[in-house]
């Protein structure tokens, strides 16, 4: 296959190349944020740091973090570094959990933030002869508006959309032949779902979808994958940040390359914030190098991730990010090693259970339990106990085998599983620590 | 064929009460039940009059199920009436996974529920020793 890149000299500079755009541009960032952000210069002073102090990529361990408590506390224009005469927009997030975030963009900004989606649609196989079909939602919410700016940097021919009034979508799918799908992994579904209810499969002509801004499995895109006869293509990004396009998935679809002239990513330790090797898994942190209005340095993203820098066959050398595995947020410790909700959902489900699960974390005798609560299912039972036992047995060590540590399965009835207002408690932790 | 109900079974008091007291309230007759038990769930196994009406209330009401296809066999009512058809199976190396009595209508015969490895060497190594395989309407099953 033939190998297409957008910037072909950015995606496949060696790695030192890499570096070395990285440690100038931060260099230059940590400067930019000292001078014209007072907030984060407040936080370098108090950690006792200098600009000076940071002369390479080496450095960037001796800033401050920046976490989502400090967006809230600076809200709106505290860690802006540019006067808003210089801005041209904004985008914010929902604000479902406590104060929206408010970022800012000058358009230097957004054109690079654009160049870094057009990198995600040529890696999906898009060209200026594809119709770019953007369901994400347009207006705040930073996914309209970054792929649209990206489709339109490819020359694809860009159908602005936006989310819902599915009788449209179809009509215009159908009708212009719609090639590229971008919008949310759980609206492909819901978009594959009404096509197929239509019988109008032979009417699309879709190749790739670009998913992102949701958690989603890989089993939900083997279904989309199948069910619109197209490749589905992971894209990872968020507001503070920027927007989509921070990383993105290749044809290896094997993790998202990190466009690392743009962004620095760590992987840190969430209970003590020091750095782990490459490999480990951890919390995101990202510094932006570039850009103006909103030069967020070591930005603590909660999500859980794991890095990989190994070469890829798609020839990218940017560094690949493993699917957020769970919010750092959820994790928990249980005998020292770090256990995430999500990594035991990511297990039942591919042993064939319910994703509806409980687990209960208790101390006894100065050690810790733990025990997993299953819901049985119609698939996983048998009318044998010794079958039973063998599916049981495997859950255990596929679980031990995701996790480091065993846990104890308890195999319950469906629908069995506490719900508190329509939402399952997941963790009961009986420790007093 | 007969199927026998299988339903989970989780390790908690009651849920065995709520179910034979579901099926009553829907005159469903159990005519032979058996519990396999690990030590945190179990199996019921079930063979009942009216096998899919049963597994259609069990199911609407949340429970985890399967339809097991099992032999029946009219065991002779003396002495050595059992021991004389399991002789039967080993001689035809049929493995037996599980088995268990079922409720009689007559006085001369007893009837015993097999779940076995191959059903067609059970039924002809049962067929062949001039025993037989019970047929639905004798057990009083729909
Ligand atoms: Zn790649």
């Amino acid at each position: 296959m033939e190998k297409r890149y957008y910037q072909p000299e950015v995606e496949t500079a060696s790695r030192e190349q890499i570096r070395k755009w990285q440690s100038e541009r931060l260099v230059k960032q940590v400067k930019h944020a000292w001078d014209n952000v007072p907030y984060y210069r407040k936080k370098m002073e108090e950690k006792g740091v200098t600009p000076d102090d940071i002369k390479s990529v080496d450095d960037l361990h001796k800033l401050p973090f920046i976490t989502k408590a400090d967006l809230r506390d600076a809200y709106p224009y505290g860690l802006v570094g540019k006067p808003l005469s210089e801005c041209v927009r904004i985008h914010s997030t929902s604000g479902t959990t406590g104060k929206r975030v408010m970022a800012f963009y000058t358009q230097h900004d957004v054109d690079l933030w654009e160049d870094c989606c057009a990198r995600a649609i040529v890696a999906a196989g898009g060209t200026k002869e594809d119709v770019c079909h953007v369901s994400y939602g347009y207006g705040l919410f930073t996914g309209g508006a970054g792929l649209h700016g990206g489709s339109h940097k490819v020359g694809c021919l860009t159908l602005p959309m936006s989310s819902g009034n599915t009788d449209r979508q179809l009509q215009f799918m159908t009708d212009l032949g719609s090639t590229i799908l971008c919008c949310t992994p759980s609206y492909a579904a819901y978009l594959a779902e009404s096509i197929k209810e239509r019988g109008i499969k032979d009417q699309i002509k879709l190749k790739a979808g670009i998913f992102g801004a949701e958690a989603w499995s890989e089993e939900m895109r083997r279904d989309i994958e199948q069910q619109l006869g197209i490749r589905a293509y992971d894209i990872y990004g968020l507001t503070e940040i920027s927007g989509p396009g921070v990383s993105f998935e290749c044809e290896a679809q094997t993790g998202m390359h990190v466009n690392e002239d743009h962004f620095i990513a760590e992987i840190i330790d969430p209970e003590t914030g020091e750095v782990l090797p490459e490999g480990s898994k951890g919390e995101l942190v990202f510094s932006c190098i570039t850009k103006e209005a909103f030069p967020l340095l070591r930005y603590r993203t909660r999500d859980i991730c794991v890095l990989n820098s190994e070469p890829c066959p798609c020839g990218r050398t940017h560094i690949k990010m493993s699917k957020p595995m769970g919010r750092s947020d959820d994790m928990l410790i249980i005998r020292g090693v770090n256990v995430f909700p999500s990594q035991i959902e990511t297990v039942l489900l591919e042993q064939g259970y319910q994703a509806n699960y409980q687990i209960i974390v208790d101390r006894v005798n100065n050690s810790d339990t733990f025990e997993v609560m299953v819901e049985m299912t119609p698939e996983n039972f048998s009318d044998s106990l010794a079958k039973i036992a063998e599916m049981e047995k495997s859950l255990v060590s596929a679980l031990k085998a995701m996790l480091g540590i065993a846990a104890k399965v308890k195999l319950v009835a469906p629908k069995s599983i506490t719900r508190s207002e329509g939402k399952a408690v997941r963790v009961i932790d009986k420790r007093k620590i | 064929m007969i199927y026998q109900i299988s339903v989970f079974l989780e390790n908690r008091a009651g849920q065995l009460a709520e179910i034979t007291g579901l099926l009553a309230k829907n005159n469903v007759n159990i005519r032979a039940i058996s519990i396999a038990e690990a030590s945190d769930y179990g199996v019921l196994r079930m063979i009942v009059d009216d096998a899919e009406h049963a597994s259609a209330i069990l199911l609407e009401n949340g429970n985890v199920l399967s339809m097991t296809p099992v032999s029946v066999v009219a065991v002779p009512d003396r002495p050595a009436g059992l021991a004389d058809v399991l002789a039967v199976l080993a001689d035809a190396k049929v493995d037996i996974e599980y088995m268990y009595s079922i409720l009689a209508h007559g006085n001369e015969t007893a009837y015993m529920v097999f779940r076995v490895s191959d059903d067609e060497k059970f039924a002809n190594a049962i067929n062949g020793k001039g025993l037989r395989i019970a047929e639905k309407a004798e057990l009083g099953l729909k």
